[in-house]
């Protein structure tokens, strides 16, 4: 533990002894474990490390878990279903521990103060070459969603995170919002910067043309006297959740037949371990391993769960492990097999949350990190107002950042009603933060981020809501796209999940009065998908509300009343 | 594989080739007026009707007939549908989308032994069930599955 931690633990005690709080065994815990939490012991011979969706988060940040994240049909009361004390109990953890914290929105300002902030590349480097001097020939995995999500990356068009990912030494890729810098960039990179440094895979993404392969399906490596496999596999529904202008001549989808085949095929060439990189999202990995056989394991992404234990999916040919390592850099996943006889014998997995302040800061990357901002640092640091609450993002239906979000451009457009979309990336903000340029681009940095006003039928209003509904419930998870559902500001709404597609949604009001199907609205919303869309970039929007309002209050975030959801461990 | 191809299309005979030419956009049905065209079943506005129209009143769901279109279309516009036929002395495979105003899409039929495989592209007005009718010897063979067509964004 640096002399840094230490004064900043004794700091805590203070805070804590003066605010006449009980002094729990937290702080304690906090300090005691900081080494212990690190300590992995080597296991077996075939080693991975997987990181997911950092979504270009290159400092370390704050990042509430979501209180509700609802699992319907077979996914009731399942991983990744499952928030809070719910969690805690499927998976063992101690209420009140700096675990407790990491996996769950529980306390969490108050255990936010207590722990310090996650991620942050240049100790998650620390941590990648403490493993990697343990683990020798451990590969490390990034399941994508790598250079979006930022100012900065948005600003290079990836170019940061690109550097930033071979300098932590990763091996393999795959992806899904990379695709929303074009086709045309993603291809530029793979072939200038990843070429014999990092293998771009993905087996599910083809040409419309004539259904060529775009990237390698998998890659091949011997380790420690073992042949392993890892096959890619990008976001499935890309050109549907995102603009399909940006990747116009790909094809995507599950393909689970391909993989199939992918899995034979690296099977027959000797590969003792096939472990599949993915962006499906948890629902649809876990359908995947019912289906596909010879998978030893998924690491995944894209739904951003930080799950802490793989799920073990039986399917004809065995077992597959399936796991997936939350977002924005706070985790880095460590799986180790025991392969012996030609067999995978046994496994160890951790999800390791990063805590920045337990992790010293790797000066390479430090300094590599300084080196990328600079030149933006006052635009990145400009001071546009100060937060009172909380604010947030993940969340089924709402966070108290869209609500912000949905507030201000409501205001400026002059909108009834006000849609931002489900996306699950975004970081955290303590109260009483100053909200800088930098966090704003944190929940807003995409390539079509314009802002719209259109107006709508009450009709296609809930159309919308409908089919958004239905990405996030259908009871087939191959049908769902992973997101959250779209935020909504001004109207109100009735959600039934379990309902059939189509008659989810009730009971819509503006202002206490019901909505007429027939009846127009103005509705202002962001990052439309349709090609000839233009618009003033929503940070430009939300920034000027920001810089006019100087403080803003704690936002009163506007959730559906739920019907059937009672009981559900999904939600708080 | 190339000379596969060549037997099928050497093979499909006019009214096959035709159909695809409808799903795709690129004629109208009343620009066709080969002799063996079926009205009654390309016109229905129903499935029922559509396969009453096949001669295809009674069928079965079978596992030789392979279907394969997205679970979620990418553009609802030319979704691609392919379908194999592994059930033998297959003679004609047709292609519905459910709730398309007209569903009955496409019918390919086979020759001389050509190989039972196509593969087009429809346009899906919603999202709709869409089915396969594989007649072979006489008896009809069916297989089906969703595709959605959604409105997109907000994924991620």
């Amino acid at each position: 533990m640096s002399s840094m931690n230490r004064r900043e633990f004794l700091q805590m005690l203070a805070a804590a002894s003066v605010a006449g709080a009980a002094l729990d065994s937290r702080p304690l815990l906090a300090a005691g474990n900081a080494d212990a939490l690190y300590d992995l012991p080597k296991f077996g011979n075939v080693h991975f490390m997987h990181f997911t969706d950092c979504h270009a988060q290159l400092l370390p940040i704050w990042f509430r878990e979501p209180s509700v994240n609802l699992g319907i049909g077979t996914a009731l009361g399942q991983a990744p279903h499952l928030v809070g004390e719910h969690l805690l109990k499927a998976f063992n953890i101690k209420p009140g521990t700096r675990e407790a914290h990491a996996f769950t929105y529980l306390d969490f300002v108050q255990a936010a103060k207590t722990y310090g902030k996650v991620g942050g590349f240049a100790h998650l480097a620390t941590l990648v070459k403490r493993l990697r001097a343990q683990r020798p020939g451990a590969l490390l995995l990034d399941g994508g969603d790598t250079w979006q999500g930022s100012a900065t990356a948005l600003w290079s068009k990836g170019q940061d995170m690109v550097d930033a990912c071979k300098l932590l030494g990763v091996d393999m890729m795959s992806g899904h919002w990379e695709f929303t810098l074009g086709d045309k960039r993603v291809q530029e990179i793979v072939v200038k910067d990843l070429k014999g440094r990092i293998e771009f895979l993905a087996q599910n993404i083809k040409t419309t043309d004539f259904g060529d392969p775009v990237f390698p399906p998998y890659a091949m490596r011997e380790m420690n006297g073992v042949q392993v496999a890892v096959i890619g596999q990008a976001f499935p529904y890309t050109p549907i959740a995102n603009p399909r202008y940006m990747m116009a001549d790909w094809t995507f989808g599950i393909q689970d037949e391909n993989m199939q085949k992918m899995v034979d095929e690296v099977r027959a060439k000797g590969a003792k371990v096939v472990v599949v990189l993915s962006h499906n999202g948890m629902d649809v990995d876990l359908k995947m391993a019912t289906r596909v056989t010879g998978i030893d394991a998924i690491l995944g992404g894209h739904t951003h769960d930080g799950v802490p234990q793989p799920v073990t999916v039986k399917n004809a040919g065995g077992q597959t492990l399936v796991t997936n390592a939350g977002s924005n850099g706070k985790f880095l996943a460590v799986l180790d097999f025991d392969v012996r006889g030609g067999k995978v014998q046994d496994f160890r997995y951790k999800l390791l949350p990063i805590f920045s302040n337990l992790l010293p800061a790797d000066a390479e990357m430090a300094g590599y990190i300084d080196k990328v901002r600079a030149p933006h640092k006052a635009k990145l640091e400009e001071k546009l107002a100060v937060t009172e609450g909380l604010l947030y993002r993940r969340g089924n239906f709402n966070g108290s950042w869209d609500q912000l979000i949905l507030d201000a451009i409501m205001e400026v457009k002059g909108a009834d009603i006000g849609f931002s979309p489900g996306f699950r990336w975004g970081t955290t903000l303590l109260p009483g933060s100053a909200i800088t340029f930098e966090h704003l681009m944190d929940q807003t940095a995409i390539t079509y981020p314009y802002s719209t006003l259109n107006e709508m039928k009450g009709e296609r209003v809930k159309e919308i809501l409908e089919d958004i509904a239905d990405n996030l419930y259908n009871p087939d998870p191959y049908y769902q796209q992973g997101g959250d559902m779209v935020r909504v500001g001004g109207m109100n709404y009735t959600c039934d999940p379990n309902a059939k597609a189509g008659s989810r949604i009730s009971d819509m009001r503006l202002h206490d009065k019901p909505m007429a199907a027939d009846k127009t609205y103005k509705v202002a919303g962001w990052a439309p998908v349709d090609p000839s869309a233009t618009g003033e970039p929503v940070w430009d929007v939300v920034g000027r509300w920001l810089k006019d309002k100087k403080t803003v209050s704690t936002r009163k975030v506007n959730v559906p009343k739920l019907i059937g959801m009672k009981g559900n461990p999904g939600i708080a | 594989m190339n000379t596969t191809r060549r037997t099928v299309l050497k093979s499909a005979t006019a009214s096959g080739v035709l159909a695809g030419l409808i799903a795709a956009g690129a004629l109208r049905p009343t620009q066709v007026l080969a002799a063996d065209w079926n009205k009654a079943a390309f016109e229905a506005h129903d499935v029922a009707g559509a396969l009453k129209g096949l001669g295809a009143g009674a069928s079965a769901d079978s596992k030789d007939l392979m279907l394969r279109v997205p679970d979620i279309a990418e553009n609802g516009a030319v979704v691609p549908v392919d379908v194999v036929s592994n059930i033998p002395n297959t003679s004609s495979i047709s292609i519905l989308v459910e709730k398309n105003p007209f569903p009955l899409s496409a019918t390919f039929e086979f020759t001389n032994g050509a190989l039972p495989e196509v593969s087009a592209r429809l346009k899906l007005s919603q999202t709709s069930m869409v089915k396969a009718v594989a007649k072979a010897d006489g008896k009809f063979y069916t297989a089906q599955k969703e595709v959605k067509v959604t409105v997109g964004g907000c994924g991620g």
